[in-house]
């Protein structure tokens, strides 16, 4: 016989031990202690969800952009509901009984025993009679919600929009359930996190009858709500409503940033639509129509939208031109109406020539343009057109171009800039030269920059040489640290002193006598210096181009401006620009010839054409 | 009894109690999953139907186990141990991530959980070792043999990291147990996790004076000699009077604890004088014992705060009702004790159960199945349940002791351990006597693997016991 055969026994009492403790703790629960009972007999527990605030957000004076409002979502239960006058109830609700039925069905194909939503974001007045009757339909409860509300009605593309989670985010999301909200572009998408808080739930014990009876285990599972946090914008109400104004008869956009710091001070894009279209009910439908409109609205253009960046980028050409000494500032271009070469001919306007550099920039000279990027494709440094091409591509993307400049701007767009393996695929390594990619040395061609990208070199060209990243976000709440790599200073791949020489064009381009592109932009106290372009569109009209920052000693605005459509730099995009300017710098207008220039413009073109 | 027939010689009264618990399994699975819309018994898309799937399919699986000849066991014993282990490693690797856990793998079409498989592998291969001819069972190499073979699985599956399956393993010391581990060993494992949990819950003092206390009590019982009990009590009592005291008139500013813990230090010196000059055995003994316990009380704060992971810490936290947690472990936990709780003497009846169904609970139909025989049969029912699996552990151990064959006793001893850890923690936590470890009722919980984990284990058993009459030792 086995010498522990008698350990058995003890394995035998531990098992009867076990199912005794087990009998007598379920008979405690089960039939002794009726606690578990009552709550099941109020026929239960009841979970509501604490929705807390959204934090609001403010602009960099402190005014209010962004703010709340109560409404009420139905909810329902449909285990929960009991014969009940049908009509009556569809009559609070101002709903048709096939609707009633739909929503039933629907609130049934999701759970019979979880709680979802009948009916969303009823007026306090209905939700106040509805309350009232409540006790006649079990099973329904109203939860209170909060909805967005824009006391200023601006800059709807900055804030983006609030709406409900969809499928796919309640699947890879331990946080959201069907029915809460969520930031679905813009601020309120870059920084969900941030404003939404931290649900909260109440546990109500819930009678026969529907009444809350108190509180479930009072309250000791309940957990509080957590408000979100304010946010602080860098935008500026005034010029981003200023901004909106000059731009409603125009479709494009306006980026204004702040050199010194990369706050983006505005940012508009048009056509726009008001922010409170995209509230509560009526969002799907309303997303629907902006989104159908063939200008479409919702589309963000400063970020999303990239054109070629047309004579703007004849700086940043003949930067590069002057970094690898290829160029001086005193080489002259002579120019006789455009630059011709083995046939090829790009044309330019009347001008006096030959132009040194800062004259070539003043009056916007194609041909000496085109002797630079010669000069930099053929530089003798580099043995073929392809690593010159890389080296330039190289300076070219350290302005910011071709990559996501990692703005908190929802949806920003890469841009393009053409690599050596581009031209390499369509005209075979070795096969193209210079003149292959003549249409670059004009900003034309195959290049794509957003505006925001285009405002950022305004601003890397005010600081002479170095950017920080454009951001829209200012603080939270008290807290002013933001992300560390808004703090962080890019340079440019060219030598800082360089960027006095290209200012300087910039101030003749404005402040010139002869010959400067945009003398529309001057103002008298204060030096603007820009720059004009024409982005070719090959579907209609070329759009109307202009950098600028001011002053032009200590930069406090660095600006683009895009108009669709509209055809040469200097007629709409200039103008826009230097109001701007003006309403930022000095907060208030002195030329209103000039704006209502700008107010009535395209209009008139329009009425000539009827 | 007639030789070779499996029919003849089956144990029909444990295959009849694993069906009627698959059946009533199958059912209330059916019912926590039950709503208005889905009513249909057969529908395959949902849980019930799929359960009824893997019933069928583990009813094949125990007819083929009882078709292979019963030695086949016996001779791939490692064979399958070395296959458990090298699905453990591969799915760390290849595996498919559910829950947070990396627990499932997948091949050909069908998923399996190599932790689930690993329960029968070790039970075989333990019962393989340990049936060894010249094994010495009392030995250390046995110890650590037996350890590695139990441990290593359990070491993998922690990775994934699956706690709940982890610990199951532990269970098969009871298997070390009957076969003649020392008692004393064991004892020391169960004194160290009770005091594991005494120091999570108790104010360091208190379980200091009870720890002192309990080492003078049995000082005293064991030595029987009151003298030196007196002279004991006596040092301590001293030497914390002597620190207290210098505190106090010093004005040194000392909490408690510390005053506690020198003064400790200063008797556990002097008692070392005593013990070796006057060669007092026993009290030594005695003496390291309460000083280690001491130490360790120390060590579990510092290995809970530093090794055990955050939700780890919260469930056991919860269960010792030191932290109440509405969205994670306790929140389940809460809404089991009123789902069982509501369900009265009789039950609300089938399918009517409120509660499981109202609060959505997510392992209802898994790992929190018991609440649903709570809430719908009630004490009547959950007392039927609990019967019927004690019906089947003390068949289990009867059917075990019956073995002439040491492997296939071992082996009995192997499944019966498992099948009562997972009764015993699986409902201990449903009705919160146990911390929420997520691990399965057996026959009951939804899920494919884990009954099919559970059949080859109880089934490979009742062949080898069918066969039991083929040996001659
Ligand atoms: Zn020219």
């Amino acid at each position: 016989m086995n010498p522990y055969a008698d350990r058995k026994y003890i394995i035998i009492i531990l098992i009867l031990i076990s199912a005794f403790l087990f009998i007598v703790k379920l008979f405690l629960m089960q039939v002794v202690d009726d606690q578990y009972k009552l709550s099941a007999e109020s026929n239960s527990r009841r979970d509501v969800i604490i929705y807390p605030a959204r934090g609001l957000v403010y602009d960099r004076n402190g005014a209010i952009l962004v703010s709340n409002q109560a409404a009420y979502d139905i909810m329902v239960v449909p285990r929960q509901m009991v014969s009940m006058d049908t009509a009556e109830f569809c009559e609070v609700l101002g709903i048709e009984k096939q609707d009633f039925i739909e929503r039933i069905n629907k609130a049934k194909d999701y759970s019979y025993y979880a709680p979802s939503v009948f009916m969303k974001q009823v007026s306090a007045e209905i939700s106040s009679v509805f309350s009232e009757k409540l006790f006649l339909y079990q099973g329904f409860y109203l939860q209170s919600r909060t909805l967005r509300k824009y006391p200023k009605n601006i800059a709807s593309h900055v804030l983006g929009y609030v709406g409900e989670v969809n499928k796919s985010i309640v699947e890879n999301s331990d946080y959201y359930v069907s029915g809460d909200y969520i930031g679905i572009s813009g601020i309120e998408k870059t920084y969900e996190d941030i404003l939404r808080g931290e649900k909260g739930h109440k546990y109500f014990l819930v009678d026969v009858h529907n009444r809350i009876t108190g509180q479930w285990e009072s309250g000791k599972y309940d957990e509080q709500a957590l408000l979100g946090t304010d946010i602080i914008l860098t935008i500026d109400n005034e010029l981003q409503e200023y901004g909106e104004k000059l731009m409603s008869a125009f479709s494009g956009s306006i980026v204004a940033i702040e050199p010194q710091t990369g706050e983006i001070l505005s940012l508009v894009s048009a056509p726009s639509y008001p922010p409170d279209l995209l509230v509560g009910r009526g969002l799907s439908e309303n997303f629907k129509k902006l989104a159908g409109d063939t200008l479409n609205p919702v589309f963000n253009r400063a970020v999303a939208a990239s054109y070629p960046p047309g004579s703007t980028f004849k700086i940043i050409n003949g930067l590069i031109a002057l970094e690898e000494k290829v160029l001086t500032p005193y080489s002259e271009y002579s120019c006789n109406m455009g630059y011709y070469y083995r046939g090829i001919h790009v044309g330019c306007h009347s001008h006096d020539s030959p132009l040194d550099f800062e004259g070539a920039v003043q009056n916007s000279c194609n041909a000496y343009f085109c002797n630079v990027l010669r000069n930099i494709l053929e530089d003798k440094k580099f043995q073929r057109t392809d690593s010159a091409f890389s080296n330039w591509k190289t300076h070219v993307e350290s302005f910011g171009f071709g990559n996501r400049l990692g703005t908190d701007v929802s949806g920003e767009l890469k841009g393009f800039v053409p690599s050596t393996s581009y031209y390499n695929r369509y005209y075979g390594s070795g096969h193209w030269n210079f003149l292959t990619v003549l249409s670059l040395s004009i900003g034309q061609g195959e290049l794509g920059i957003t505006p925001l990208q285009m405002a950022n070199m305004s601003a890397t060209l005010a600081n002479r040489g170095h950017y920080f990243v454009p951001h829209l976000i200012k603080a939270f709440g008290n807290d002013k640290k933001i992300d560390p790599k808004y703090k962080e200073k890019h340079s440019t791949t060219i030598d800082s002193t360089l960027f006095e020489l290209a200012v300087n064009g910039m101030d003749l381009v404005v402040n010139g006598a002869k010959g400067s592109t945009a003398r529309i932009a001057k103002m008298n106290d204060i030096v603007i210096c820009g720059k004009t372009g024409t982005a070719e569109n090959p579907f209609g009209e070329d759009h109307s181009i202009f950098i600028a920052f001011a002053p032009k000693d200590d930069p406090q605005i660095a600006i683009a401006v895009y108009v669709e459509n509209v055809g040469f730099g200097a007629s709409w995009a200039a103008p826009i620009a230097s109001l701007m300017i003006e309403k930022y710098l000095t907060k208030e207008l002195t030329r209103s010839w000039l704006e209502s220039y700008i107010l009535n413009g395209p209009q008139k073109i329009k009425k000539e054409e009827e | 009894m007639k030789r070779g027939n499996i029919l003849a010689n089956l144990d029909w009264a444990t295959v009849l109690l694993y069906l009627i618990m698959v059946v009533l399994g199958w059912l209330n699975i059916y019912s926590a999953t039950f709503s208005e819309r889905s009513a249909e018994l057969f529908d395959f898309s949902q849980r019930h139907g799929k359960q009824f799937l893997w019933i069928l399919a583990a009813i094949i699986i125990a007819i083929a186990i009882l078709i292979i000849d019963h030695k086949f066991y016996d001779f791939f014993a490692y064979g399958f141990y070395s296959l458990a282990i090298i699905l453990l490693l591969l799915v760390l690797i290849i595996g498919k991530e559910i829950n947070g856990a990396q627990s499932w793998i997948i091949i050909g079409g069908v998923q399996i959980q190599p932790s689930e498989l690993a329960k029968p592998a070790v039970a075989i291969a333990l019962a393989r070792y340990l049936s060894g001819y010249n094994l010495k069972i009392d030995q250390l190499k046995t110890y650590i043999t037996a350890g590695i073979i139990i441990f290593t699985p359990a070491l993998l599956i922690l990775l994934q990291p699956d706690t709940g399956s982890a610990l199951v393993f532990f269970v098969f010391i009871l298997v070390a147990f009957r076969e003649g581990f020392s008692v004393s060993l064991l004892l020391i494992l169960i004194a160290l996790i009770v005091l594991f949990l005494l120091s999570l819950i108790f104010e360091k003092i208190i379980l200091l004076t009870i720890i002192l206390s309990l080492g003078v009590l049995i000082l005293g019982l064991i030595t029987k000699n009151y003298k030196r009990v007196i002279l004991t009590i006596l040092i301590l009592v001293g030497s914390f009077l002597l620190i207290f005291g210098v505190n106090f008139l010093s004005g040194w500013g000392q909490s408690m604890i510390r005053i506690m813990i020198l003064s400790l230090t200063v008797s556990a010196f002097v008692f070392l004088i005593l013990v070796f000059s006057y060669r007092l055995r026993k009290s030594a003994f005695i003496l390291g014992f309460t000083t280690i316990a001491i130490f360790y009380v120390f060590a579990v704060d510092f290995v809970f705060e530093n090794v055990l992971d955050p939700y780890q810490q919260r469930r056991i936290n919860i269960v010792l009702g030191l932290e109440s947690d509405p969205q994670g472990a306790g929140y389940n936990l809460a809404q089991s004790k009123i789902a069982i709780g509501s369900g009265g003497f009789f039950g609300k009846g089938f399918l009517n159960g409120t509660q499981t169904k109202l609060n959505f609970v997510p392992e209802q139909s898994t790992d929190f199945i018991f609440c649903t025989v709570g809430e719908e049969w009630g004490f009547a029912g959950s007392v039927v349940v609990i019967l019927l699996f004690v019906a089947l552990l003390l068949r289990l151990v009867q059917l075990a002791e019956r073995q002439r064959y040491k492997f296939a006793r071992i082996y009995g001893y192997g499944v019966f351990s498992v099948l009562f850890f997972h009764f015993f923690v699986n409902i201990a936590m449903t009705i919160g006597l146990f911390p929420v470890v997520g691990i399965p009722l057996p026959f009951f919980s939804y899920g494919g693997s884990s009954l099919w984990a559970f059949t080859i284990l109880l089934f490979i058993f009742l062949k080898l016991d069918a066969s039991r009459m083929e040996h001659i030792n």
